[in-house]
């Protein structure tokens, strides 16, 4: 059970990593890659947790409780809005690609190769 | 000098952000002036670090937050000789290509300039910060820099070539970042000498080599290392000509940096019992990539692809010198970077002249049309042979920084070097003189590079050759100057010296200056040097006058042609591959 | 490579990571048993050196202020990027005076909702270093209290509102203020993003020093990110509905 929490980063991280390579379709892919990513919130979160602990605001709880770590908190903020960005911007290039080409499989996309 | 650390990466920022604010309200040419001043004022900025940081370090912790008792409350700059130089590098590669741009594209919005400064603080940051999860968020700021800038063009190549960047690298940042919270968890550290002084003194165990694993191993997507280089040469190829400078001179170089920093900073003392089998893996990658670097280099007819693997090709050389783990081969290593970096920078501007004026950017199709450019021919062929090791202090320093039992090393080194820069003489003799066939079956079909369309016949200026011919006087003087090789090696040993570094950043405790004599420059790499120039030139006028690429015995490439499919889907299947090898490697060598 | 032999490539690459990564974790301290020395230093010293209630504010915004920077630019060249990919493809700006009508009882609710939920984004803007909040969160409510108005009603009133050098401007201004903090430090004689006002009274809203300044301008820079990005992929929406 204590393992639990990072046992789900694992497959997340697997699991999305599966999605990328197999997948057909470009949305499809940008979606998988988010999983990945959000692996690494679990397993940063997990990695944090206190057990009893409470969140790190010191709005009128008592000095000396039992708090989380807030490193990883503005850690994973930071990581979420990297998988913002990066999402925004593999979905435009998703969106262009369809434009462009007609297709959203990855597979044919062959311009560069060799 | 210490006040000035932060402004390397505040000066270029503000500029762009200002440029975004307010850019389309200036008038031409406002805003090539602003972003060209603010990256040449960082390039100057960088090149009084670096002197400032010839003896010590200069520690710099935003926010004030200084260390207590050795805990790092906020994130520092750690700035050392090789760090200053290579954030140079980033600098003068991105005035550069400000400079090449402001002539190059018919319309270059705001938006790119933003952009390049943008990039330019980024690749500072990432060079010289001394915290692990900072590096990680300049890794990202790189990329998402990078990507948009690669996709700046309308046709479908480049959105592949940004696609597979996007895609391929950010799963190596996540590697990264998941190395990172391991590291976290078992530290309760960010700032990299702290996790080294946490890790010292105890057993590695699973945690901590699968950590480096992943780290390592992420940053080697952005190095651009066998298995992990396939999205490497996709990008570059599409990418514009003055971006692309960017990325071949320092964006993959930047990458190699970051290994070496986080394994002596972070893991050298964890894991420098088992030295000699990590040098086994990363000289046994380093090499692979040096020679497959090579081959697939000299199997191109893109020029812009070309320069890509040889890219990768010198890179695998630059592992080799870190991967050696001592401080003169990460000296000679440092060396070969930078002046490779210069040098690969001013080729590829030299080719984007040629693309500018001929629209013609691939080998075959372009037979003799660089007649007419001769200067850049000559920066071409020059920066060709520059790249296949003559001028020797930093491969000097290589060689003989190697251990027992690495004698073979220079064999593979210079063939890689002949097939790399043979690769690029084959190339522009065909392009500047007109020799050779006007087909090569090996050379593969066409690629639809991005920049391809009828010629523009645009007005040759003069401008558009002043960076690339600074690039190259620069790359010779790194290379030749006699006092590079005191200094990098001089710098390398205080990087390895990581108890030390540790008590600089951690304790303020200024680390004795230590002043290596390298002894000048080793007979044996001259010659092998010149070997290799000499075997480029030979292997060009091979392939150019004798017989084509097709014709040549014993080459059987097709498949080494076919796993670069382009597809991004086998490129993510290659990166797991090469995480479970090199981190079972890790596993059963390093414990 | 096939479909098939990529598919059993990644398979047995797979494995091997499955089997690192369940090495690595092994070696993890278990779930709610972490005593990292960063967190819990900053748990005991944050009120005093910040005067920021939230701890996580404090690291987000001045012990690691610094990450934060990087990551405005972060979406600040993600939001060019797009940019750069539709806006300069789109062959010709979309015609804002279509759209559809939409329906009364979903316009009512919704132009209700706007006020309510813009407001909430600037109060999470400014309490963040009280209250769970600051400045990334409260910019996305903000900005998303906007895009409201394309849901309540059409494109054009959408359009009327936010216009793209205004928003353009909104992002350039907040990535470019945060900075400007950052160099306050230095004037100040302090170093760079080091604090330069008054820590303040501790709960109250002059309190924290730069931190609430901070917040300020990741907050325009969110919500100037978060406009800008749902314009280009509507405008591109409606420029394919027209083709």
């Amino acid at each position: 059970m204590s393992y639990l929490p990072f046992a789900l980063a694992g497959w997340l991280f697997l699991v999305g990593l599966y999605g990328v390579v197999t997948s057909r379709n470009l949305i499809h892919l940008v979606v998988c890659l988010a999983v990945v990513q959000s692996s690494t919130y679990v397993l940063l979160l997990a990695i944090g947790y206190v057990k009893g602990g409470t969140t790190p605001i010191f709005n009128g709880i008592p000095i000396g409780t039992k708090t989380v770590d807030p490193v990883v908190q503005a850690l994973t903020l930071t990581d979420v809005v990297v998988s913002v960005t990066s999402l925004a911007l593999l979905l435009a290039i998703a969106v262009e690609v369809h434009k462009r080409t007609g297709t959203l499989d990855p597979d044919e996309l062959r311009e560069q190769r060799g | 000098m210490h006040g000035l650390v932060p402004l390397v990466v505040a000066i270029p920022l503000l500029a762009a952000a200002v440029l975004v604010a307010a850019g389309h309200a200036l008038p031409r040419p406002s805003p090539d002036v602003v972003a060209i001043g603010a990256a040449a004022a960082t390039t100057v900025l960088c090149g009084l670090l670096a002197y400032g940081a010839r003896d010590h370090d200069l520690v710099y912790w935003f926010g004030g937050w200084r260390p207590v008792g050795g805990v790092a409350l906020g994130i520092d700059f750690d700035v050392d000789l090789a760090s200053a130089a290579i954030a140079g590098l980033a600098a003068l590669l991105a005035t550069a290509s400000l400079v090449f741009s402001w002539r190059y594209f018919d319309e270059v919005g705001v938006l790119f300039h933003a952009l390049v400064l943008v990039f330019l603080a980024a690749m500072v940051g990432f060079a010289i910060s001394g915290d692990l999860f900072n590096i990680f968020v300049f890794l990202e700021l790189m990329s998402v820099v990078a990507v948009a800038l690669t996709a700046y063009g309308d046709e479908p190549g480049p959105l592949q070539g940004a696609l597979n960047f996007a895609v391929v690298n950010g799963i190596g940042a996540f590697c990264v970042l998941i190395g990172i919270g391991l590291v976290y968890a078992r530290t309760g550290a960010l700032n990299l000498e702290q996790i080294g002084r946490a890790l010292e003194h105890r057993r590695p165990d699973g945690l901590v080599v699968v950590a480096f694993a992943l780290i390592v191993c992420g940053f080697l997507t952005k190095a651009g290392i066998v298995p992990f280089h396939f999205w490497l040469s996709d990008a570059y190829a599409v990418a514009p000509a003055p971006v692309c400078a960017i990325f071949a001179g320092v964006m993959s170089d930047l990458g190699l940096h970051a290994v070496s920093r986080v394994y002596w900073s972070g893991f050298a003392g964890a894991l420098g019992e088992h030295q000699a089998e990590l040098r086994a893996v990363l000289v046994a990658l380093g090499s692979v990539t040096a020679l497959l670097g090579g081959v697939m280099a000299f199997l191109q007819r893109d020029l812009k692809r070309m320069i890509a693997f040889v890219t990768v090709s010198q890179l695998g050389v630059g592992l080799v010198g870190i991967g050696l783990l001592t401080a003169r081969a990460l000296g000679g290593s440092t060396l070969v970077l930078l002046s490779g970096g210069l040098v690969r920078g001013a080729v590829l501007l030299a080719v984007g002249l040629v693309i500018s004026v001929t629209g013609v950017g691939d080998e075959l199709r372009g037979r003799g049309v660089g007649r007419q450019l001769p200067i850049s021919g000559a920066v071409f062929a020059l920066g060709a042979l520059m790249l296949a090791g003559l001028p020797p202090s930093g491969r000097s320093l290589l060689d003989t920084g190697a251990p027992t039992g690495y004698g073979w090393l220079p064999v593979v080194l210079t063939a890689a070097s002949i097939l790399a820069s043979g690769a690029l003489l084959r190339a522009g003799g065909r392009v500047f003189l007109g020799w050779g066939a006007a087909s090569d079956p090996a050379l593969g079909p066409q690629h639809a590079s991005a920049e391809e369309d009828e010629p523009r016949q645009r007005q040759r200026s003069p401008i558009l050759l002043v960076p690339a011919a600074v690039l190259l006087v620069l790359g010779v003087a790194v290379s030749v100057w006699p006092g590079a090789g005191d200094h990098a090696a001089s710098a390398a040993a205080r990087v390895t010296n990581h108890a030390a570094h540790a008590r600089e950043v951690l304790d303020g405790r200024r680390a004795t200056s230590i002043e290596v004599d390298v002894g000048g420059v080793d007979a044996v790499s001259v010659a092998s040097g010149l070997v290799s120039a000499a075997g480029a030139v030979g292997l060009a006028l091979l392939t150019l006058r004798r017989r084509r690429v097709s014709d040549l015995p014993g080459l059987r490439v097709g498949a080494l042609k076919a796993v670069h499919s382009g597809v991004v889907g086998d490129y993510v299947a290659w990166l797991v591959v090469g995480l479970a090898l090199v981190g079972g490697l890790f596993a059963v060598l390093l414990r | 490579m096939s479909h098939r032999v990529r598919t059993v490539l990644f398979l047995v690459g797979g494995a091997g990571l499955a089997a690192l990564l369940g090495w690595a974790f092994s070696g993890l301290p278990a779930f709610g048993e972490y005593h990292g020395v960063y967190g819990r230093l900053i748990n005991r010293e944050t009120l005093g050196q910040t005067h920021a209630l939230s701890a996580i504010a404090a690291v987000t915004f001045d012990y690691r202020g610094f990450d934060t920077l990087g990551e405005e630019f972060i979406l600040l060249a993600s939001v060019l990027g797009v940019a750069l990919l539709l806006r300069e493809a789109r062959e010709r700006d979309v015609d804002a005076s279509r759209g559809a009508e939409t329906f009364d009882p979903i316009r009512a609710t919704g132009l209700v909702a706007v006020p309510v939920v813009f407001l909430l984004g600037l109060f999470v803007i400014t309490h963040g270093y009280l209250t769970p909040g600051g400045g990334f969160q409260g910019g996305v409510v903000t900005g998303l209290a906007i895009v409201l108005v394309w849901l309540a009603t059409d494109f054009r009133s959408y359009a009327a509102l936010v216009r793209k050098p205004l928003a353009d401007l909104a992002d350039g201004l907040g990535a470019g203020a945060y900075v400007a903090v950052g160099v306050g430090g230095l004037l100040a004689g302090g170093a760079f993003l080091e604090s330069f006002i008054p820590r303040g009274t501790i709960g109250e809203l002059t309190s924290s020093g730069t931190i609430g300044l901070l917040s300020w301008a990741a907050g325009i820079e969110v919500a100037g990110a978060m406009l800008l990005l749902a314009s280009e992929f509507l405008e591109e929406l409606l420029a394919r509905r027209e083709r």
